[in-house]
Protein backbone atom coordinates (compact mmCIF):
# COMPACT_ATOMS: atom_id res chain seq x y z
CA UNK A 1 0.00 0.00 0.00
CA UNK A 2 1.35 3.50 -0.86
CA UNK A 3 0.80 6.40 1.60
CA UNK A 4 -1.55 8.73 0.75
CA UNK A 5 -0.34 12.37 -0.03
CA UNK A 6 -2.87 13.85 -2.36
CA UNK A 7 -4.97 16.48 -0.84
CA UNK A 8 -7.78 16.25 -2.74
CA UNK A 9 -8.48 12.47 -1.85
CA UNK A 10 -8.13 13.19 2.35
CA UNK A 11 -10.31 10.86 3.48
CA UNK A 12 -13.84 12.41 5.32
CA UNK A 13 -12.99 11.53 9.13
CA UNK A 14 -9.51 13.96 8.46
CA UNK A 15 -11.78 16.60 7.12
CA UNK A 16 -14.04 16.90 10.15
CA UNK A 17 -10.94 16.43 12.11
CA UNK A 18 -9.66 19.80 10.31
CA UNK A 19 -13.01 21.62 10.19
CA UNK A 20 -14.71 20.06 13.29
CA UNK A 21 -18.85 20.55 12.94
CA UNK A 22 -20.48 23.80 12.06
CA UNK A 23 -23.86 24.87 13.81
CA UNK A 24 -26.58 26.75 12.65
CA UNK A 25 -25.91 30.40 13.41
CA UNK A 26 -28.66 32.14 15.91
CA UNK A 27 -31.21 34.14 15.08
CA UNK A 28 -32.10 38.04 15.34
CA UNK A 29 -33.55 37.64 18.37
CA UNK A 30 -30.19 36.13 20.15
CA UNK A 31 -28.21 39.12 18.23
CA UNK A 32 -30.19 42.15 19.53
CA UNK A 33 -29.78 40.27 22.98
CA UNK A 34 -26.41 40.35 22.19
CA UNK A 35 -26.14 44.16 21.11
CA UNK A 36 -27.85 45.31 24.53
CA UNK A 37 -25.54 43.51 26.49
CA UNK A 38 -22.89 45.36 24.46
CA UNK A 39 -24.38 48.57 24.96
CA UNK A 40 -24.90 47.57 28.79
CA UNK A 41 -21.18 47.02 29.09
CA UNK A 42 -20.11 50.01 27.55
CA UNK A 43 -22.05 52.23 29.26
CA UNK A 44 -20.85 50.33 32.46
CA UNK A 45 -17.07 51.47 31.27
CA UNK A 46 -18.17 55.17 30.64
CA UNK A 47 -20.22 55.29 33.86
CA UNK A 48 -16.54 53.32 35.40
CA UNK A 49 -14.46 56.84 33.89
CA UNK A 50 -16.39 59.09 35.86
CA UNK A 51 -16.01 57.47 39.24
CA UNK A 52 -13.25 57.51 41.89
CA UNK A 53 -11.53 54.61 42.58
CA UNK A 54 -8.17 53.33 42.47
CA UNK A 55 -6.46 52.80 39.61
CA UNK A 56 -5.45 49.41 39.55
CA UNK A 57 -9.33 48.37 40.40
CA UNK A 58 -10.09 50.93 37.39
CA UNK A 59 -8.17 49.72 34.93
CA UNK A 60 -8.70 46.08 35.80
CA UNK A 61 -12.52 46.68 35.37
CA UNK A 62 -12.14 48.58 31.93
CA UNK A 63 -9.93 45.56 30.61
CA UNK A 64 -12.77 42.92 31.84
CA UNK A 65 -15.39 44.39 29.65
CA UNK A 66 -12.82 45.36 27.25
CA UNK A 67 -12.33 41.49 27.12
CA UNK A 68 -15.87 40.29 27.41
CA UNK A 69 -16.84 43.01 24.49
CA UNK A 70 -14.29 41.79 22.28
CA UNK A 71 -15.28 38.16 22.92
CA UNK A 72 -18.90 38.45 22.86
CA UNK A 73 -18.64 40.14 19.28
CA UNK A 74 -16.33 37.53 17.74
CA UNK A 75 -18.47 34.23 19.38
CA UNK A 76 -21.98 35.94 18.09
CA UNK A 77 -21.29 38.03 15.45
CA UNK A 78 -18.31 36.64 13.74
CA UNK A 79 -20.07 33.56 14.50
CA UNK A 80 -17.09 31.62 16.03
CA UNK A 81 -18.82 30.26 18.62
CA UNK A 82 -20.72 28.36 15.50
CA UNK A 83 -17.98 27.82 12.77
CA UNK A 84 -15.42 24.94 12.41
CA UNK A 85 -13.32 24.76 15.25
CA UNK A 86 -10.18 25.42 12.92
CA UNK A 87 -11.19 29.21 12.64
CA UNK A 88 -11.00 29.28 16.47
CA UNK A 89 -7.82 27.57 16.26
CA UNK A 90 -6.48 30.70 14.08
CA UNK A 91 -8.17 33.08 15.86
CA UNK A 92 -6.81 32.15 19.41
CA UNK A 93 -3.32 31.76 17.56
CA UNK A 94 -3.42 34.36 16.09
CA UNK A 95 -4.43 37.07 18.92
CA UNK A 96 -2.23 35.11 21.58
CA UNK A 97 0.67 35.53 19.48
CA UNK A 98 0.20 38.90 18.69
CA UNK A 99 -0.87 39.88 22.76
CA UNK A 100 2.51 38.13 23.44
CA UNK A 101 4.93 39.62 21.22
CA UNK A 102 3.39 43.36 21.80
CA UNK A 103 3.77 42.67 26.18
CA UNK A 104 7.25 41.55 25.18
CA UNK A 105 8.05 44.66 22.79
CA UNK A 106 6.15 46.90 25.67
CA UNK A 107 8.05 45.88 28.56
CA UNK A 108 11.56 46.03 26.60
CA UNK A 109 10.46 49.80 25.83
CA UNK A 110 10.15 50.47 29.42
CA UNK A 111 5.97 50.89 29.38
CA UNK A 112 5.41 48.81 33.11
CA UNK A 113 8.43 50.37 34.66
CA UNK B 1 -18.67 12.61 2.35
CA UNK B 2 -21.24 14.86 1.61
CA UNK B 3 -22.46 15.18 5.04
CA UNK B 4 -18.87 16.74 5.91
CA UNK B 5 -18.94 18.67 3.19
CA UNK B 6 -22.98 20.08 4.16
CA UNK B 7 -21.36 20.52 7.90
CA UNK B 8 -18.77 22.31 6.83
CA UNK B 9 -19.39 24.40 3.91
CA UNK B 10 -21.65 27.15 3.90
CA UNK B 11 -24.43 27.03 0.87
CA UNK B 12 -22.63 28.31 -1.92
CA UNK B 13 -19.35 28.46 -1.36
CA UNK B 14 -16.76 26.11 -3.59
CA UNK B 15 -16.29 22.28 -2.45
CA UNK B 16 -12.70 22.22 -1.18
CA UNK B 17 -10.66 19.56 -0.02
CA UNK B 18 -10.64 20.49 3.97
CA UNK B 19 -14.37 21.18 3.47
CA UNK B 20 -13.23 24.39 4.28
CA UNK B 21 -14.15 27.27 2.29
CA UNK B 22 -11.21 28.78 1.04
CA UNK B 23 -12.38 32.77 1.04
CA UNK B 24 -13.21 32.16 4.45
CA UNK B 25 -10.21 30.77 5.46
CA UNK B 26 -8.07 33.73 3.55
CA UNK B 27 -10.38 35.96 5.40
CA UNK B 28 -9.22 34.91 8.44
CA UNK B 29 -5.96 35.03 7.65
CA UNK B 30 -5.74 38.26 6.41
CA UNK B 31 -7.64 39.55 9.52
CA UNK B 32 -4.81 38.34 11.79
CA UNK B 33 -2.63 39.94 10.14
CA UNK B 34 -4.72 43.11 10.48
CA UNK B 35 -4.46 42.24 14.24
CA UNK B 36 -0.28 42.87 14.01
CA UNK B 37 -0.94 45.72 12.14
CA UNK B 38 -3.28 47.43 14.77
CA UNK B 39 -1.14 45.73 17.57
CA UNK B 40 1.82 47.87 16.43
CA UNK B 41 0.02 50.76 16.40
CA UNK B 42 -1.84 50.34 19.43
CA UNK B 43 1.76 49.71 21.08
CA UNK B 44 3.36 52.50 19.47
CA UNK B 45 0.31 55.13 20.67
CA UNK B 46 1.36 53.22 24.35
CA UNK B 47 4.94 54.02 24.46
CA UNK B 48 4.51 57.68 22.53
CA UNK B 49 1.49 59.03 24.51
CA UNK B 50 3.51 60.88 27.48
CA UNK B 51 5.55 62.26 25.18
CA UNK B 52 4.48 66.13 24.72
CA UNK B 53 7.09 68.62 24.89
CA UNK B 54 6.70 70.91 27.79
CA UNK B 55 3.55 73.47 27.24
CA UNK B 56 2.14 70.91 24.88
CA UNK B 57 -1.27 69.45 24.75
CA UNK B 58 -2.10 65.90 26.06
CA UNK B 59 -4.15 63.70 24.84
CA UNK B 60 -6.11 63.03 27.85
CA UNK B 61 -6.79 67.17 27.78
CA UNK B 62 -8.67 66.74 24.14
CA UNK B 63 -10.53 64.06 24.48
CA UNK B 64 -14.32 64.49 24.50
CA UNK B 65 -15.31 61.26 26.66
CA UNK B 66 -18.94 61.63 26.10
CA UNK B 67 -18.95 62.10 22.35
CA UNK B 68 -16.66 59.67 21.63
CA UNK B 69 -18.57 57.17 23.96
CA UNK B 70 -21.62 57.33 21.48
CA UNK B 71 -19.86 57.39 18.33
CA UNK B 72 -18.82 53.90 19.86
CA UNK B 73 -22.41 53.06 20.34
CA UNK B 74 -22.96 53.74 16.85
CA UNK B 75 -20.52 51.66 15.76
CA UNK B 76 -21.35 48.92 18.31
CA UNK B 77 -24.41 49.02 16.93
CA UNK B 78 -23.53 48.81 13.28
CA UNK B 79 -22.46 45.35 13.91
CA UNK B 80 -25.61 44.32 15.09
CA UNK B 81 -27.00 45.66 11.66
CA UNK B 82 -24.11 44.02 9.96
CA UNK B 83 -25.40 40.53 11.33
CA UNK B 84 -28.87 40.99 10.69
CA UNK B 85 -28.00 42.08 7.24
CA UNK B 86 -26.13 38.92 7.03
CA UNK B 87 -29.35 37.11 8.27
CA UNK B 88 -31.71 37.91 6.26
CA UNK B 89 -29.90 37.23 3.03
CA UNK B 90 -29.30 33.94 4.38
CA UNK B 91 -33.59 33.46 4.49
CA UNK B 92 -33.93 34.87 1.08
CA UNK B 93 -35.35 38.38 2.18
CA UNK B 94 -33.43 40.64 -0.18
CA UNK B 95 -35.00 43.70 0.75
CA UNK B 96 -34.16 43.15 4.38
CA UNK B 97 -31.07 43.07 3.47
CA UNK B 98 -30.31 45.89 1.47
CA UNK B 99 -32.13 47.75 3.82
CA UNK B 100 -29.77 46.15 7.18
CA UNK B 101 -26.36 47.24 4.92
CA UNK B 102 -27.68 50.39 3.88
CA UNK B 103 -28.27 51.24 7.92
CA UNK B 104 -24.65 49.56 8.78
CA UNK B 105 -23.35 51.80 5.97
CA UNK B 106 -25.06 54.97 7.37
CA UNK B 107 -23.45 54.39 11.06
CA UNK B 108 -20.32 53.76 9.61
CA UNK B 109 -20.86 57.16 7.64
CA UNK B 110 -21.92 58.67 11.03
CA UNK B 111 -18.86 57.38 12.92
CA UNK B 112 -16.69 58.73 10.15
CA UNK B 113 -18.60 62.09 10.31
CA UNK B 114 -17.87 61.80 14.58
CA UNK B 115 -13.85 61.05 13.74
CA UNK B 116 -13.74 64.30 11.81
CA UNK B 117 -15.66 66.54 14.02
CA UNK B 118 -13.11 65.06 17.10
CA UNK B 119 -10.03 65.52 14.92
CA UNK B 120 -11.12 69.24 13.56
CA UNK B 121 -11.35 70.38 17.39
CA UNK B 122 -8.43 68.54 18.42
CA UNK B 123 -6.54 70.43 15.83
CA UNK B 124 -8.32 73.56 17.04
CA UNK B 125 -6.72 73.18 20.47
CA UNK B 126 -3.08 72.36 19.39
CA UNK B 127 -3.18 68.60 19.56
CA UNK B 128 -1.71 67.73 15.82
CA UNK B 129 -0.05 64.97 13.84
CA UNK B 130 2.87 67.25 14.55
CA UNK B 131 2.54 68.78 17.94
CA UNK B 132 4.42 65.86 19.60
CA UNK B 133 5.18 61.95 19.02
CA UNK B 134 1.97 61.56 21.04
CA UNK B 135 -0.10 63.47 18.32
CA UNK B 136 1.38 61.26 15.71
CA UNK B 137 0.65 57.82 17.00
CA UNK B 138 -2.73 58.74 17.90
CA UNK B 139 -3.66 60.15 14.59
CA UNK B 140 -2.00 57.41 12.72
CA UNK B 141 -3.66 55.25 14.90
CA UNK B 142 -7.52 56.34 14.55
CA UNK B 143 -6.77 57.74 11.18
CA UNK B 144 -5.82 53.69 9.92
CA UNK B 145 -9.02 52.77 11.81
CA UNK B 146 -10.85 55.70 10.19
CA UNK B 147 -9.63 54.26 6.39
CA UNK B 148 -10.40 50.91 7.41
CA UNK B 149 -14.18 52.08 8.08
CA UNK B 150 -14.46 53.91 4.88
CA UNK B 151 -13.17 50.58 2.97
CA UNK B 152 -16.05 49.03 4.63
CA UNK B 153 -18.64 51.61 3.62
CA UNK B 154 -17.10 51.18 0.40
CA UNK B 155 -17.98 47.25 0.62
CA UNK B 156 -21.61 47.87 1.93
CA UNK B 157 -22.25 50.61 -0.68
CA UNK B 158 -21.05 47.42 -3.34
CA UNK B 159 -23.46 44.90 -1.76
CA UNK B 160 -26.04 47.07 -1.69
CA UNK B 161 -25.15 47.80 -5.63
CA UNK B 162 -24.56 44.27 -6.65
CA UNK B 163 -28.56 43.14 -4.76
CA UNK B 164 -29.95 45.42 -6.45
CA UNK B 165 -28.83 44.68 -9.97
CA UNK B 166 -29.71 40.59 -8.71
CA UNK B 167 -26.47 40.01 -8.79
CA UNK B 168 -26.43 38.83 -4.99
CA UNK B 169 -28.90 36.04 -4.61
CA UNK B 170 -28.75 33.71 -1.81
CA UNK B 171 -26.55 31.43 -2.98
CA UNK B 172 -24.07 34.36 -2.26
CA UNK B 173 -24.74 35.34 0.88
CA UNK B 174 -21.43 33.68 1.88
CA UNK B 175 -19.74 37.62 -0.22
CA UNK B 176 -22.44 39.25 2.67
CA UNK B 177 -20.56 37.41 5.51
CA UNK B 178 -17.07 38.06 4.51
CA UNK B 179 -17.50 41.66 4.50
CA UNK B 180 -19.51 41.24 7.84
CA UNK B 181 -16.28 39.50 9.13
CA UNK B 182 -14.17 42.88 7.92
CA UNK B 183 -16.67 45.49 9.24
CA UNK B 184 -16.62 43.09 12.67
CA UNK B 185 -13.31 43.57 12.79
CA UNK B 186 -12.93 46.86 12.28
CA UNK B 187 -15.74 47.12 15.69
CA UNK B 188 -13.27 44.95 17.59
CA UNK B 189 -10.26 46.92 17.12
CA UNK B 190 -12.14 50.18 18.28
CA UNK B 191 -13.40 48.27 21.69
CA UNK B 192 -9.75 47.83 22.33
CA UNK B 193 -8.76 51.47 21.23
CA UNK B 194 -11.98 53.23 23.21
CA UNK B 195 -10.62 51.21 26.24
CA UNK B 196 -6.82 51.52 25.70
CA UNK B 197 -6.69 55.16 23.96
CA UNK B 198 -9.50 56.57 25.45
CA UNK B 199 -10.33 55.83 28.66
CA UNK B 200 -7.57 54.47 30.67
CA UNK B 201 -5.12 57.38 31.91
CA UNK B 202 -2.07 58.12 30.69
CA UNK B 203 -0.80 58.78 34.09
Amino acid sequence: MTEQTDVPQMQAGQQVALSGVEHAHPGPRTYIAVAIWLAIATAAEVALYYVDIPDGLFIGALMFFMVVKFTTVVAYFMHLKYDARIFRRLMVTGISLAIAVYMIVLTTFGLFR
Amino acid sequence: MAAVEHASSPPGAHQTSTGLDNAKVAMWAFLSSEALLFGALISTYLLYRNRVPTGGVKPSEVYDIPFTSVSSFVLLMSSLTMVLALAAIQRGDHHGARVWLLATALLGMTFISGQVYEFTIFVKEGFTVRSSPAGSAFFVLTSFHGAHVTVGILMLLSLVSMSLRGQLPTERATTVEYVGLYWHFVDIVWIVIFTIVYLIPSN
